[in-house]
């Protein structure tokens, strides 16, 4: 009897359909208790969805690339979920029009502010030079910034913890701190979630207004081209 | 429905195909977003272009239903944390209170930036 479940955890946790499923069903459940704190800051779905599903990896002595072998199905929809983003930009293509200037203005200084800002302090905070490296394109989406890292010779799986680190902070700080300011409009607000913290500020965006989301998901897309080109610049500035 | 989702991927694939091709620094899912928007656009001017995912809010419905999601689709690679449990345990508090800082300064900049500009152009958000 114990040797047969064990056989069978063996050839489940070897197949993508377990690691698919508890993907799926964590997420579920984490989401259903962000709706239930009508979606308070702290209650981010992927923030607990990764640490309940890291935990149990490490409790079960699963590898990443064991549990990627599922979860990569889910993975792999962020190319078409970037696509779907020119429906709501479409949908609200006179208001994005209207706001040109502003957006480019702040798209410029916000990308140097994200760059500037995260060499300067891990710099004075002594880090290692590949870390600082590997921390620069940090508020880019999380495929265009490992590009970067590679082109830096920098180590990009770490780049990627620290995208997903950035994202998840600035959806739980946005909102708290854009109330602290007193800008209500959510173009704004919007465009500096999506600038900052990429698609996980843009989902985020989605949730409080759909305007926001609309300019959070325009910064995301923007910042990356304009990033793309920053980062190696900044860096020889920049780093010793 | 399944038009709709073929047609996400068919501009994704496009976009990347000539990302790849002309070596341009940018990700192919966002040349796939401006050529839907292109599509979408264009369906405005040209009935012809009007069938199958681009009628009836097919492709609309689709986009709508995954960005509902889009917090799902980052959980992958935000598992992605256990292999840097080492670096997280011995830098860790540093580069947290650091991407904070960071995330928190750029947010204001962005923001405030963005007002000052629209003020400046005496721009009201039309609600």
């Amino acid at each position: 009897m114990k040797d047969n479940s064990f056989s069978l955890w063996v050839y489940l946790s070897q197949s993508p359909l377990l690691w698919l499923t508890v993907t799926l069903l964590v997420y579920a459940t984490t989401d259903a208790v962000s709706l239930a704190t009508r979606r308070h800051p702290f209650a981010n779905p992927v923030l607990h969805a990764m640490w309940i599903i890291g935990a149990f990896l490490l409790v079960t002595g699963t590898s990443y690339t064991t549990y990627f072998a599922g979860a990569q199905f889910v993975h792999f929809l962020l190319g078409p979920a970037t696509v779907a983003l020119a429906v709501p930009l479409y949908e609200n293509r006179k208001r994005v029009v209207s706001s040109i200037v502003p957006m480019l203005v702040a798209l410029v200084a916000g990308s140097v502010t994200a760059v500037v800002s995260v060499v300067l302090l891990a710099e004075l905070a002594g880090l290692p030079r590949d870390v600082v490296l590997s921390l620069a394109p940090k508020s880019v989406t999380a495929g265009v910034a490992m590009g970067i890292a590679e082109s830096l010779h920098a180590d990009p799986s770490l780049t990627a913890v620290a995208v997903i680190l950035t994202g998840i902070m600035g959806a739980i700080i946005v909102t708290p701190l854009m109330n602290r300011t007193g800008v209500t409009d959510f173009r704004a607000r919007g465009f500096a979630a999506g600038l900052a913290a990429h698609g996980i500020g843009t989902a985020r965006a989605f949730q409080v207004d759909e305007i926001a989301g609309v300019f959070s998901g325009i910064a995301m897309s923007l910042n990356a081209l304009v990033t793309s080109f920053l980062v190696p610049l900044m860096v020889t500035l920049l780093v010793r | 429905m399944l038009a709709s989702l073929s047609l996400l991927l068919l501009c994704q694939l496009i976009g990347e195909a000539v990302v790849r091709s002309l070596g341009l620094p940018l990700p192919g899912p966002v040349l796939g977003l401006l050529l839907l928007l292109i599509l979408l656009l264009g369906r405005d001017r040209y009935a012809l272009l009007a069938r199958g995912p681009l009628r009836n809010d097919g492709v609309e419905t689709a986009s709508k239903g995954l960005l509902a999601h889009l917090s799902l689709l980052f959980v992958p690679a935000g598992v992605g944390v256990v292999q840097k449990l080492d670096l997280l345990a011995s830098h860790g508090v540093a580069i947290i209170l650091i991407l904070s800082a960071s995330v928190v300064v750029t947010l204001l900049v962005t923001v405030l930036t963005f007002r000052l500009v629209s003020r400046l152009l005496r721009q009201q958000d039309v609600q």
